[in-house]
Order: C-alpha cells, then sequence, then structure tokens
C-alpha cells in the first residue's frame, strides 16, 4: 500500500495553523444581523406574558421572535437517520421553558450590543413550576415536564412522557433470573451485584457553535453552521419551517471540533427564521455559557450491574438495570441508552443469560445528547468495574478473569442482532479482533505481573496499577450511509465530493488517501470538497465512529469505478480492448509494452479534442455490519494518602481498530480520546445549584485536563486486517475514551482496596472512603 | 475615539468604541486567525503579542493599546514555517481552532528561551503553554511537534 498506512498531513494543516478564515463566524457576511437569544432563568416555567414591544421599538433592532411568532411545529434536534429514534418534543420556541437556559425569545439586530440591549427590554412573566432536579425521582413526579400533547416518537421507543420517560428498552437472552437464582444456591458460583453512577460531562470543542443563514438570489435559503450533520439539518429544517428540500443548502465550512455536541440542532432553526422571515443575512455565535448551559452534555446515569460467574471464572450472566437522564429533551435518548448495551455486552459473548432494562426519564436539566463514545463510556465503567469485583471475589486474576471470557475472531454475539441503535442491529460474525493480544501486550508494557497487587508505597503516596477493555462500532449497521463522487480533470488530477463531514480530525485526508489508493495516484493529485449539501453527495454524518468505515467505503467505490473507467477511455484511446491495457496512475499502456498514454494526455484530448466528454464516477455504501475496534487499556496511578488525589502516572493503551489509514491522524484520536476519558474519569463535572442553575458554565469552573494533566501515554495500534472495511479500517474516533474510567477506578482499588462507584473520582470522594 | 497601533508591523489608525476589547475590534479590522473560544479568558485562542509579549486579546480593552505593537498569527506564520511543518507531520493541528493561538505562544516561548529567560526542557515548555487549550489532540501530538521544532531532548 503506497498511500494508506501512510502518515501525510492534513490538507487543511497550513491553512488552518496560520489562522485563515475558515470556520463560520470568519465567513459570515460583514452585514449579518446579530442574533441574541433570551434565556430562562427558570429550571421550569411557563410564560404567562412576553411582551416584545419596547425591544422591537428599539433602532436597529429587525425583528424578535417568541413562541407566538414561530410555527408550532415538534421536531427532534438530533441528527440522525432519518426517521429518528428519538421524540419529537421540541420547538423552535415555545410556551413552557424546562431548563435554566432554555430560548425564551430571540433577537435579531443590526450589531452585537443593541441585540443584548434588546434582550434585556423583553418583559416576561413566568408562572415558575416546581422543576424536576433528581433523575432517580422523575418517574413517578408529579411535575410533567413535557405536559403537550402534541409530541410524539417516529414509532416505539418506549415513549411515556406523562410520567417523565423519553424512552424505554429491555430485552432478554435466556432466564437471567433463572441462573441467578441457581448461581445463588450454588456453591461453586458467584454472583456480584453493584451500583455505580456516571455524571454529564461538558464536550467543549474549542470552537463554539455558531451559525448564519441567507436568502439567495434564487430566494433559497443558505445555512452555514459548524455541524456535523449538514444533510440532516436540510431536513430538519425544512421539516420545522416548511421549506422545501430543494429551496434549502446547507454548507459546513472548516469547524472547530464536536464530539457529538455538533450532532444536532443548536442555533439553526432560529437563525435560519430570521433570515427567511427578514430576506437578510443573520447569525447567532454561541458564547461559552451558552455552549455549557445550552447546548448538550452526556448523559448522566444510575447504573446497576449483576454479574454471575462460575469459581472457575466462567461467566454465566450479565444483567443491566440502567437509569438514564436526558435532561430537557429526549434527544439520542433511546440510542445511547442501547449503546449501553450494544457496545459493551458482546464483549464478554460467552455468557448463558443476558438482560437489559433501561429507562430514559426527563428532568429539568441541560439536555443531553451525543457525546464521544455515546453510552458505552457509562456502561463501561460500571461493567469494567464490575468485573473487578468479580475477579476479586473469585481470588482471580482481572486480566485471567477477562481472558476467559472475551470475544475472539470468528465469533458472534446475539447482542448484534438484537440491540442495534433505536432498532434491531445486524448479525455479524466477528472477522477482526485482535483484543487477546491487546490484554496481553498492554500487561506486558505496563509490567502487570509485577506492579499488580503490589500497593508500592511511597510516604504518603500508594501506586496502583488497573485495566479496563473495550469495543465500539464502526458506523451505524443498515442506518449510516455514505457517499462519493469522484471526477477526473484535465491535468489527470481529480476531485473528491463527499458529504461526509471533517470535524478536525482529518477526514477529508483520509477520505483522499483511500481514493489515492485505489487510483494509484498520490494524495496530492485528490482535491476534496466536503459537506455541502448542493454540490456533495448524500452522507449522514460524521457520527457513531463512521467516517473512515462507511464514508472511506463509498470512497473506494467510487475510486475502483473511476479506475475502470480510465483504463476502458485509455483503451479506446490505443484502440485496444481494456483488458488488454493497464494503469499504473501515470500511465495507460498496452500490457505488450506496444503503446501507451498518459493520465494528463488522456484527460486532456477527452475534454477538448477527442471524444469529448466528463469521466465522473460516484459510489455509495451502506454498512450492512457494524465492525468492532477495541482497545486494551492499562494504567498506573499514584494516590496521596493525605489528601486523596490521584495522578496518573503511565496510561497504555493497545488498540485494534483494523488497518489505520494514517497512523498519526488514528494516533492523535486515540491520545485525544484517552485524555477526555481521563477528564471524564478524574474532575470533569457539570453541577447544578438546588435551583437547577448551572454552576460548571465557564472554563474556570468546569475543567478540562490541560498539558500538565496529561500522563506518560503509550499507544500501539495492533496488527489488524477488517476484510469489510476499506483497505482493512475500522474505526478509531470513539474507542479510546471509553476505557479511562473504568481503568482508573480499578487502579485506585489495587492501589488502596478504595472502590469508587460514582465518577468522577475526586480527590474527597477517595479521602472519605479511604477513611471509613 | 481614535487608536494608532502597530499591527503585524503596519501602523494603522483605528475607530474604535472606549468599550471594545481588542479581541474584537482585531476580529472586526479582519485579523481573523484571532478567536474566541471562552468567555473568562481561559483557552487561550485570543492569544497576540503585544509589543513582543504575549496577551489575551478577549481581556484588553483596544483603547489601551494606542501607540503600541500588536502581533497575530498572520504576522508571523511566515517566519514559523518550520513550526507548521513540525505540527502538521503530526497530525496535531486538528480542528486548527487553537492552532493559531498556539503559534503565537510557541513564537513568544522561542524568544524567551533565546533569550535565557525560560529554560529549554520538557517541564518548562509544557508549563509555558499551559494556557493555551486544546480538546482535539490530548496536547502529546503538539508537544512532540514543538519539542521538535524548540530542539527540546
Amino acid at each position: 500500500m503506497r498511500e494508506v498506512k501512510k502518515s501525510v498531513p492534513k490538507k487543511d494543516a497550513y491553512g488552518l495553523i496560520r489562522g485563515k478564515p475558515v470556520y463560520t463566524d470568519d465567513i459570515a457576511p460583514k452585514d449579518a444581523l446579530v442574533v441574541k437569544v433570551l434565556r430562562s432563568p427558570h429550571a421550569f416555567a411557563r410564560i404567562k406574558d412576553i411582551d416584545v414591544s419596547e425591544a422591537l421599538a428599539m433602532d436597529g433592532v429587525e425583528i424578535v421572535l417568541t413562541y407566538k411568532d414561530v410555527p408550532r411545529k415538534p421536531i427532534t434536534r438530533a441528527g440522525q437517520g432519518y426517521p429518528e429514534p428519538s421524540p419529537y418534543d421540541k420547538f423552535i420556541l415555545d410556551e413552557y421553558v424546562r431548563y435554566v437556559g432554555d430560548e425564551v425569545a430571540a433577537v435579531a439586530a443590526e450589531d452585537e450590543r443593541t441585540a443584548e440591549e434588546a434582550l434585556k427590554k423583553i418583559k416576561v412573566e413566568y408562572e415558575i413550576l416546581e422543576p424536576v432536579l433528581d433523575f432517580e425521582k422523575a418517574e413517578e413526579n408529579p411535575s410533567v415536564i413535557h405536559p403537550e400533547d402534541d409530541i410524539f416518537p417516529q414509532f416505539d421507543i418506549g415513549f411515556d412522557p406523562k410520567r417523565n420517560i423519553a424512552a424505554s428498552y429491555e430485552m432478554e437472552i435466556g432466564d437471567v433470573d433463572k441462573i441467578l437464582e441457581e448461581c445463588e444456591k450454588d456453591p461453586d458460583c458467584v454472583v456480584l451485584k453493584e451500583r455505580f453512577y456516571t455524571q454529564a460531562q461538558a464536550h467543549v470543542m474549542l470552537e463554539p457553535h455558531a451559525s448564519f443563514a441567507y436568502v439567495d438570489m434564487h430566494g433559497r435559503l443558505v445555512i452555514v453552521s459548524s455541524t456535523q450533520t449538514p444533510f440532516h439539518v436540510r431536513r430538519q429544517i425544512s421539516m420545522v419551517l416548511g421549506i422545501p428540500i430543494k429551496n434549502i443548502r446547507v454548507i459546513k465550512p472548516r469547524i472547530g471540533g464536536g464530539f457529538g455536541g455538533k450532532q444536532a440542532l443548536h442555533g439553526e432553526m432560529i437563525v435560519a427564521l430570521v433570515a427567511w422571515r427578514t430576506k437578510k443575512p443573520a447569525k447567532l455565535v454561541y458564547t461559552r455559557k451558552e455552549v455549557f448551559e445550552s447546548t448538550y452534555t452526556r448523559h448522566p446515569s444510575r447504573f446497576d450491574v449483576t454479574l454471575a460467574a462460575t469459581k472457575d471464572g466462567k461467566l454465566k450472566a450479565i444483567a443491566y438495570d440502567v437509569l438514564w437522564d436526558t435532561g430537557a429533551y429526549g434527544e439520542h435518548a433511546l440510542t445511547t441508552l442501547m449503546v449501553a448495551g450494544s457496545k459493551t455486552l458482546p464483549m464478554y459473548n460467552k455468557v448463558e443469560g443476558v438482560r437489559f432494562r433501561g429507562k430514559v426519564v426527563y428532568t429539568n436539566h441541560t439536555p443531553a445528547g451525543a457525546y464521544r463514545g455515546y453510552g458505552a463510556i457509562q456502561a463501561n465503567f460500571a461493567l469494567e468495574s464490575a468485573m473487578d469485583m468479580l475477579a476479586e471475589k473469585l481470588g482471580m486474576d482481572p486480566i485471567e478473569l477477562r481472558l476467559k471470557n472475551i470475544i475472539r475472531e470468528g465469533e458472534t454475539s446475539p447482542i448484534f442482532k438484537i440491540m442495534g441503535e433505536g432498532r434491531e442491529g445486524a448479525e455479524m460474525i466477528i472477522k477482526s479482533c485482535k483484543l487477546e493480544e491487546a490484554i496481553k501486550r498492554g500487561a506486558e508494557v505496563i509490567d502487570w505481573k509485577n506492579k499488580f497487587g503490589k500497593k508500592e508505597k511511597n510516604g504518603n503516596k500508594v501506586r496502583g496499577v488497573g485495566m479496563a477493555i473495550a469495543m465500539q462500532g464502526s458506523g451505524i449497521a443498515n442506518i449510516d450511509m455514505g457517499s462519493a463522487i469522484i471526477k477526473l480533470n484535465d491535468d489527470g488530477s481529480f476531485n473528491l465530493l463527499v458529504g461526509a463531514t471533517d470535524l478536525g480530525t482529518g477526514s477529508d485526508t483520509i477520505l483522499a488517501q483511500i481514493a489515492a489508493e485505489v487510483l494509484g495516484v498520490s494524495t496530492d493529485d485528490i482535491i476534496v470538497y466536503s459537506s455541502d449539501t448542493d454540490l456533495t453527495p448524500f452522507d449522514t454524518g460524521a457520527y457513531a465512529s463512521s467516517t473512515t468505515y462507511v464514508s472511506g467505503n463509498a470512497v473506494k467505490r467510487a475510486a475502483e469505478k473511476m479506475r475502470k473507467l480510465i483504463i476502458e477511455e485509455g483503451a479506446k484511446k490505443l484502440g485496444l480492448s481494456p483488458e488488454e491495457v493497464e494503469f499504473d496512475g501515470k500511465v495507460i499502456r498496452a500490457k505488450d509494452g506496444s503503446k501507451e498514454v498518459t493520465l494528463k494526455e488522456l484527460a486532456t484530448v477527452r475534454y477538448y479534442t477527442e471524444d469529448q466528454k466528463q469521466l465522473v464516477a460516484d459510489g455509495s455504501f451502506v454498512g450492512p455490519e457494524s465492525p468492532p475496534p477495541y482497545a486494551a487499556t492499562f494504567v498506573e496511578v499514584e494516590v496521596d494518602t493525605q489528601t486523596g488525589k490521584v495522578d496518573v502516572l503511565k496510561y497504555v493503551s493497545i488498540l485494534d481498530i483494523g488497518t489505520p489509514i494514517n497512523p498519526n491522524l488514528a494516533r492523535i484520536q486515540a491520545e485525544g480520546g484517552a485524555v477526555q476519558g481521563i477528564g471524564m474519569a478524574l474532575y470533569e463535572d457539570v453541577k447544578y445549584s438546588s435551583s437547577g442553575r448551572l454552576l460548571t458554565n465557564n472554563l474556570m469552573y468546569y475543567k478540562i485536563p490541560s498539558r500538565l494533566d496529561v500522563p506518560e501515554m503509550h499507544i500501539e495500534f495492533l496488527e489488524s486486517y477488517e476484510p469489510t472495511g476499506p483497505f482493512g479500517a475500522k474505526s478509531v474516533a470513539e474507542i479510546g475514551i471509553d476505557t479511562p474510567p473504568a481503568a482508573i477506578a480499578n487502579a485506585v482499588y489495587d492501589a488502596l482496596g478504595v472502590r469508587i462507584k460514582d465518577l468522577p473520582i475526586t480527590p474527597e470522594k477517595v479521602f472519605f472512603a479511604m477513611k471509613k | 475615539m481614535k487608536i494608532k497601533v502597530k499591527i503585524n508591523g503596519e501602523w494603522k489608525e483605528w475607530e474604535i468604541d472606549p468599550s471594545d476589547y481588542l479581541l474584537d475590534v482585531l476580529r472586526r479590522e479582519g485579523y481573523l486567525s484571532v478567536k474566541r473560544g471562552c468567555d473568562t479568558g481561559t483557552c487561550g485562542t485570543c492569544t497576540v503579542l503585544v509589543d513582543g509579549f504575549p496577551a489575551l486579546s478577549c481581556s484588553i480593552l483596544a483603547a489601551t493599546m494606542d501607540g503600541h505593537e500588536i502581533t497575530t498569527a498572520e504576522g508571523i506564520a511566515d517566519e514559523m514555517e518550520d513550526y507548521m511543518k513540525a505540527l502538521a507531520a503530526e497530525g496535531a493541528d486538528q480542528c486548527g481552532f487553537c492552532s493559531p493561538g498556539l503559534m503565537v505562544m510557541v513564537y513568544a516561548l522561542k524568544k524567551e528561551i533565546e533569550n535565557g529567560k525560560v529554560e529549554k526542557n520538557e517541564e518548562a515548555v509544557k508549563r509555558y503553554l499551559i494556557g493555551n487549550l486544546c480538546r482535539c489532540s490530548g496536547y502529546l501530538g503538539q508537544q512532540r511537534a514543538i519539542f521538535k521544532f524548540l530542539g527540546v531532548k
């Protein structure tokens, strides 16, 4: 392979580093109206009266929107395949406000100051309602967060809003109660029941959400947005504003990170409506406070895990009872819940019984949504902590327990078919799985044999090691779709047009590498244009670790067609049949060496002189399955017994991602994911006041890892080849984030004998647990 | 009010409001490498040089800049070719939103090391750059590039 498995720099690298104006706010028209949103100061209230007359009368104020001025059309903001598995429970603006930060009204003015002044002049009288702030008390709460009757799901998702339930899901394989009952009586069996909690986490992509819109010369609505899902945005805006899809164009320019936080509509509905009504360009750039308060968090969870195993370490049953907090709206509610099962349970595929029972409840908190890991990280913390607790009960090394029970190449799990994302999944025989090798290699690198259980002390500091394993997916089987168009230029270079959405990961570059590999040309000869609903073919977007696998396979198909076309046209030019010629990326030549034509010559004549035609090819791909990448992560921690502070000294993660198309970019995904996971494990915490106000609404109170918090890191990709992936690739975007919470919790236990079961593992929790 | 500033080597006169922050004025005047990533002077994406030293343009009133010299990423990019190459070679530019601010900071750090004000070792480099947050890379790729560029062993 020449162009894949090669660390070429990102195509946009130099432009980005030197600070070219390429993000949404950089390219917004200078005369765009500035849109600002009045947000609810109350966790739950009904707008009794709203008077915007003073704001509207101000010089420079163009339009003010309240719920009375917008179409009342329920929608889900979640950017998911249609029909979406999220309830249609959100309105552009509503009479009810359901969390501190929910939209009350929007103002568009000629400049920012005027817009801000105008917000202050809007008079709102609220009927304050009793909020639901404890998700464990949501279900039978007398306060109903969504009392309205015109909201609905697209299909059965266990939606029961009158009981504050956004979605629910249950499944069972075997008779789990019976296995547990028998196990409890059997002296050769053990049963472990434990409860875990995970917190909300904020994405903190460095570019705040931004969008602008205008009406073009044809009267069409153009939206430029920092979104992960331009094609979903087009469909959603069409639906909610009643503008035909053909009259909407959505463009994603360069965007400053997403991590799932931009897999939804945020400012687009309002900015589009302002532009549509006023026929003037309008922009809405969120403040960091708005990003924290009024976009998304990770779903907080309560996780009850029951494990049953024989004394020799054979797992017999796994049961999850899950409570999930979706906040004020049910976006990604069912799907993140199901991923908690579908991306953890198959790891231990030899059990007799599996049960998953989960409910997603509404609360009056900032809505939860998609966030890297997407449910799997919550479940991974619970399951992989519980596995260590089980190992201890069995008197067995945690590595040995895992090796006895993990999934291997050539095997399957019934979960793949039963649990998809909001729907049934897809059957799959695992064709690439180096999980066992990853565990063994990780143990070697961290020196498990000499470190586990040793509690190495140095003054007030104690060291410990811990591990966890994980799997993810590569796109959503049978749902995520990518497509690509390749056209040949008259100098022999190619345009690659993809709907796929590069969030900064480098996917534009990776897709170009795949095309270049097929065509036998240099990646430099592939010019990529992506994420523009008018000019690029359909793609569901960048989420679910899908781009390399799903969009990559589409690009590969398109490039193969182009290659065939070049051979056909080249043969015709040489007066031969396609079977008689070969193409090496530069020259089409007769196999007998008698004659040849360069690609450039062929391209030039096809456009200017002979048999003129555009050479163009397309390709589409939907994964019939979603091959999992795997990780085995080992950490060494040092805990200060006087303060309870946990430092990660060494972080070792061995990954099976299939072929890394661009090893450096894959490494950065793994490292970046690990650091976000370490943040979640140790200190990132979304906190609310007793009245439901977000306390951690800026970067001083919400702490993300700084460069001094990053441990020594050993990331290693095992040789692995996924036959269904482009050149053997699977995915790498999410797998890196899943393991840190459990691995660190297990290491803290190894050091101190203290088990922290609720994240984050703060010094206070460790300290007080030690004192017990 | 009017201020005169030397921006990226060229004197300019700008009409500003006394309450304008430098970040907003710079963006309005077309220096769009300067980003707003937070509201609390915490993220480092708005970093510029004022009279050669790094400063957070979101926290400085433009009115105080009269007669001063300001340098943005646009003004140093050509000098930082080797740094850009090193960062791109690691794939550590990622979404790029923090990149211009970080480049300004690395430029200042290089000068500080040359002047003997900052030690040339990994710990000192990390401490100098701690105010430039990144959420994509996990910092390690950036650091591989920065250490290479600065010759930190």
